[in-house]
């Protein structure tokens, strides 16, 4: 599969190692370099673009146009709304999903047909699972193991 | 007419100052509390803390009553998420966005928001109309419609030096009002030979510029 992520902070690029790990194909865009360097470092197998996620020539450069999913993880909900919203407009990807911290924002999207996640809702959830007892970390563990971890050097 | 503004940028001040000088109910909504204390200076009551991406903010606000909402922050997702908020949430008869990145302006289209405003490409329209290579120069476009004044300096190298205005075939929807020559402004005929050194002042239809270019300006 290809995978175009936006956003390279914490959760876009664990979840793009993970990805190339499986061996999958990612692309990640970020408009910021930095973000790179910082999240994923050299060794990553990936393809990583510096730009705007709201730019459809960016999209495009990302492989937006083969891709089998298209993830908006960028830290600004109204971003992620916007991207997900020129995927669908102008590219046929057939699973695209937006991060949304905002529950009303949320909400109102997928009424619009824009299929959002919200990790308000989401952490709240587990939160309260874990204040009754219940099992509350969910598949997190098993996925995130060790080799999905940046290396650090000590 | 009752009309929430949301960035209090210079255009956000500039448009509540000036909605409410005409008599308006205006609400400036900023998110950055220490604009909000400097705008508040001058504007008072009409300024409200807030992020107007929320619709919680939006609601206290007052948009179910709003006439218009207009978006004008400096970045264009914020812009068309309050847009689209406005139009599905709120009802909001009338809406309006700032399109920061000219680039942007066929999302705001596309998501149907009506009337977007870009100061980006109104600038580089009235930058291309100061330069003057182009020969060509739109002085004036008349209020009431598609009518253009537009000037054109001739020099040797124009194909249609030495030649009578009733020998140039100008493009339908045109004439030449008047030739200035040697600092005189010349009410011409159809034998008015044109000279190198005139200005040619005409009245185009907009659609017509790119022809008149090209009947005038050597390729």
């Amino acid at each position: 599969m290809h995978i175009v992520i936006l956003g390279c902070g914490r959760t876009g690029s664990t979840l793009a190692r993970l990805l190339v790990q499986q061996g999958h194909s990612v692309a990640i865009i970020d408009k910021n370099r930095d973000a790179f360097r910082r999240y994923l470092g050299p060794s990553f197998r990936g393809t990583m673009i510096v730009g705007l996620g709201i730019d459809q020539d960016v999209l495009k450069r990302a492989g937006i146009e083969k891709a089998d999913a298209f993830l908006a993880l960028a830290g600004g909900d109204n971003t992620n709304l916007t991207a997900a919203q020129i995927v669908k407009t102008w590219f046929s990807v057939p699973r695209i999903l937006s991060r949304v911290h905002d529950p009303l924002r949320a909400d109102a999207y997928r009424e619009m047909g824009i299929n959002t996640f919200c990790t308000t809702d989401l952490v709240v959830g587990m939160l309260m699972d874990f204040i009754q007892d219940r099992p509350w970390e969910r598949k997190t563990i098993e996925y995130l193991s060790q080799p999905v971890r940046p290396e650090v050097e000590f | 007419m009752y009309v929430i503004v949301v960035g209090g940028g210079k255009v956000g001040y500039y448009l509540t100052k000036t909605l409410s000088q005409e008599g308006h109910e205006v609400l400036l909504i900023e998110r950055d509390p220490r604009r909000v204390a400097q705008l508040s200076e001058e504007l008072g009551e009409l300024v409200m803390f807030g992020y107007g991406d929320e619709m919680r903010t939006l609601e206290q606000a007052g948009a179910a009553r709003a006439d218009a909402i207009v978006a004008v922050t400096g970045g264009d997702e914020d812009n068309l998420v309050i847009c689209q908020i406005a139009q599905k949430r709120f009802k909001t008869p009338r809406i309006i966005a700032r399109v920061n990145y000219p680039k942007n302006r066929i999302l705001f289209e596309k998501f149907g928001i009506e009337h977007v405003v870009s100061s980006t490409e109104a600038i580089l329209m009235m930058i291309e109309q100061q330069i003057p290579s182009a020969h060509l120069i739109p002085l004036a476009a008349l209020k009431q419609g598609n009518l253009e004044i537009v000037e054109v300096d001739l020099d040797a190298s124009s194909p249609v030096v030495g030649k009578s205005l009733a020998e140039i075939s100008l493009p339908e929807g045109s004439c030449v009002v008047s030739i200035i020559r040697a600092g005189r402004a010349i009410v011409p005929h159809g034998d008015t030979k044109l000279e190198e050194g005139d200005t040619v002042i005409t009245l185009v239809e907009s659609s017509k510029e790119a022809q008149m270019r090209q009947t005038f300006i050597p390729r």
